[in-house]
């Protein structure tokens, strides 16, 4: 195969382009042609490619655009190491839900538990544009972008079991997972944002070149702070990229049912915004190349992911009552986006169904262990119940449920 | 017009207290000026602390507390938001949660009310609900409780509110010195620390040792001061209730009652060490608040010693003086009487000592 390094075949990206628009979606490429992205260091793009081990592809739903003349790239790489790490993580994604689902039904999952199963394109195709300096922050529903943000399956399902072995050791729950650059998950339908916008404005104050994705969903895009970000994060130039993930559900009300203009990329008035297939994990890595970009360089933006929930809003809505089955069926089968992205890989031949059935098998005895370790770990000692209240106690008791006898630890 | 009467009103009062020749010779300075060198000091001290709020920058503050630091310290460090506390009390959360220190003025403490959800829910509780991985040093400052005039939405006391939140610390200053090693403590502090000044205090001036005006002076939280020594009863009161307490000690004296006046400067951690320990030697206590009384402060202090040994120390109830339990009026005299004045506090403290006090008033003639 022909060997060809980035340099040299820039200069046709343009002419390439336009040949692939004619070609037919999803198309292949003999030359390689990776356009640098923001993710690829220097020494990446130096190296020559053997295009063996990568494709060249046309996304299959174009974005949509909100005060932008030009848009993320529509022609993307995808590497053949790429397309196994992004396989493996959409299936972690959704083996790990099912588990949690299983936990849940198994009342090893107390309370709130709010499942991402459907959407998991968003979380994998954002998470691969992050460069490593960059900051996430979520919502409620988590578990996810736990665990691409680098908290292990165990870190994860142990803190839905409330037990030490938990990203939390059990003190947060679904909704409070934290790692490295991912500032958690929030209760506080919304109020995640403008923690991100001040995640953001750190970044930005201390001159570091790292961007912060701050999500929020369909329903919290109706809340008051979000807009009083968009605002400020205009204002100031903030490095902050506002990630809508439209699965057109806040709990049971319909965004036809909550929101007069349901482009969600068009909601930050100024602000920049892009439509982007949610649920193709190639069409949101490239927005979210685009965003971290844009960010850097022209200040904030808003991308909004179309996609879609399998589940009830959360454990206790079956999630029938305001939508017929036939539409998630209907979802289910035309685009699923693990399914997509394995006949993707599959018609590529980057993944053949041996390698997929491997890595569905490395999957599920991953979670499998982790799901182990969840439910037979112990909960914290009951000392914990009084230790990080405060990073530094000043009088160092706490009171208990009778008196005032509780030392407080920080641990 | 109306404030600089009452600053006037204030000053005279403070000269009252400013008895011993040294406290007359000593230097002066606002409690303006205390939270201003504070917040100057800190600035210089740590590149990491920032202020914002509303006309903090251009406007040299609402209330001018940090006049001059825009010009010094520029866009960077002092920054002026939109009217629009949830969402810039929010980026100052998660600016802290980055990593920065920053200082969240609110203009005053009743639009913290628009924000409270990121005082209490992103703030308070993230260091425990993340096992000790994410601290939130951040400070929330601004003028709290009863301004004058200003009616019912702009007169109110946040400190029961705020000190009833575990993960957040809760300060009140009183005087100069209180505002200034206050506000340092709390900048300095890795917890999210709520720092209720009070605007009818800004201007008055007070005595300050050379310590205080040290770029290290500090005054620890959870640390309450006795502002008047006294063996007779005991007051209890933060902020500008400190004043009252101090005049009332002032009118029980010519009665012949010695009226010990604790000032708390933290409502959480309250330093309840000191009030037993006055409360062992006086064996009555009248905790006065310029907050409404149900679930309030006093209330707070009554449970604390119901709870413990020192109850038996008393030799009469404990009595609550705190603001009548109504929204705040705007007519003048219907606001003067929604707060303790004096004779509030001496009745109070005269009804508490019982007979001991006609004693204490034979003894005096």
């Amino acid at each position: 195969m022909q060997r060809a390094t980035a340099r040299v075949i820039e200069p046709a990206i343009n002419q390439l382009g336009q040949l692939l628009q004619r070609l037919q979606m999803h198309t292949a490429v003999e030359q390689p042609c990776p356009r640098p992205s923001p993710v690829e260091d220097a020494a990446e793009e130096e190296r020559s490619l053997d295009a063996e081990d990568l494709r060249v592809l046309h996304l299959a739903a174009p974005f949509k655009l909100h005060r932008l003349e030009h848009g993320p790239d529509t022609l993307v790489v995808l590497k053949l190491e790429q397309a196994k790490r992004y396989y493996r993580q959409l299936l972690a994604l959704r083996r790990l839900e099912a588990a949690a689902a299983q936990l849940y039904k198994e009342r090893q999952v107390r309370g709130f538990c709010h499942l991402y199963t459907g959407q998991e394109a968003c979380a994998v195709g954002l998470c691969a544009a992050l460069r490593e300096q960059d900051n996430l922050i979520g919502g409620y529903r988590i578990h996810g972008y736990a665990y691409l943000m680098g908290v292990s399956a165990v870190g994860v399902l142990a803190e839905l079991t409330g037990k030490c072995s938990g990203c939390a050791r059990g003190k947060g729950g679904s909704m409070h997972m934290y790692a490295p650059h991912f500032y958690g998950g929030n209760g506080i339908v919304g109020a995640q944002v403008p923690l991100g916008a001040g995640i953001a404005l750190a970044s930005k104050y201390r001159n570091e070149d790292a961007v912060c994705f701050a999500l929020y969903g369909d329903g919290a895009a109706n809340q008051g702070q979000i807009f009083e970000c968009f605002n400020m994060a205009q204002l100031w130039q903030l490095p902050l990229v506002f990630v809508c993930e439209n699965n057109h559900y806040g709990m049971g009300t319909s965004i036809w049912r909550s929101t007069s203009n349901t482009s969600n990329y068009k909601r930050g008035d100024e602000l920049p915004g892009i439509w982007v297939d949610g649920q193709d994990v190639l069409a949101v890595r490239s927005a979210a190349q685009f965003a971290i970009d844009h960010a850097r360089r022209h200040g904030p933006l808003v991308l909004e992911l179309c996609t879609y929930r399998y589940a009830g809003h959360s454990m206790s809505d079956p999630g029938t009552n305001y939508r017929k089955r036939e539409e998630v069926q209907r979802v289910r089968r035309s685009q699923d986006a693990v399914e997509r992205f394995g006949t993707l890989c599959q018609q590529q031949a980057l993944l053949s169904k041996s390698e997929m059935l491997a890595i569905e098998q490395e999957v599920r005895d991953e979670v499998q262990q982790a799901t182990k370790v969840a439910i037979g770990d112990a909960e914290l000692p009951l000392y914990h119940l009084w230790s990080d209240v405060y990073a530094s106690s000043l009088l160092n008791k706490i009171r208990g449920i009778s008196e005032h006898n509780l030392r407080h630890d920080v641990t | 017009m109306l404030r600089s009467r009452l600053i006037q009103a204030a000053n005279a009062a403070q000269r009252t207290f400013s008895t011993t020749p040294r406290a007359l010779a000593a230097k002066q300075m606002t409690v303006r000026d205390g939270l201003n060198s504070a917040l100057d000091d800190e600035l210089a001290r740590d590149d990491r602390v920032f202020l914002l709020g509303e006309e903090v920058a251009q406007y040299d503050g609402a209330y001018k507390i940090s006049r001059g630091l825009w010009k010094k310290y520029g866009d960077k460090r002092i920054i002026d938001t939109p009217i629009t506390e949830m969402g810039f009390a929010g980026i100052a959360v998660g600016a802290a949660m980055a990593g920065l220190r920053p200082v969240c003025e609110f203009m005053t403490f009743n639009f913290s009310m628009q924000a409270i959800d990121h005082i209490i829910n992103s703030a308070a509780k993230t260091f425990y609900m993340s096992a000790g991985a994410v601290n939130v040093p951040i400070v929330f400052r601004g003028p709290n409780g009863a301004a004058s005039g200003v009616a019912a939405q702009h007169s109110q006391c946040f400190a029961a509110w705020y000190a009833h939140c575990p993960g957040l610390k809760v300060v009140s200053p009183y005087d100069t010195e209180d505002a200034r090693g206050l506000l340092k403590s709390a900048i300095r502090d890795p917890d999210p620390v709520v720092v209720l000044e009070n605007e009818l205090m800004y201007g008055t001036a007070f005595p300050i040792d050379d310590k205080v005006t040290d770029p290290d002076f500090l005054v620890p939280i959870g640390k309450a001061k006795i502002m008047r020594p006294g063996k007779d009863i005991t007051f209890v009161a933060h902020s500008k209730a400190v004043e009252t307490c101090l005049l009332a000690a002032a009118e029980l004296a010519k009665k012949g009652i010695e009226a010990e006046v604790i000032n708390l400067r933290s409502i959480r951690p309250l330093d309840m060490a000191t009030i037993f320990a006055s409360v062992r030697k006086t064996h009555h206590l009248v905790t006065v608040e310029n907050g409404w009384p149900q679930h309030g402060v006093g209330a707070e202090i009554c449970a604390r010693i119901m709870e413990d040994q020192t109850f038996f120390e008393l030799d009469a109830p404990v009595w609550r003086c705190c603001g009548v339990d109504v929204p705040m009026p705007y007519a003048k005299t219907l606001e003067a009487h929604a707060l303790p004045r004096v004779n509030d506090l001496t009745e109070a403290a005269l009804k508490v000592l019982g007979g001991k006090a006609g004693k204490a008033v034979a003894a005096a003639k």
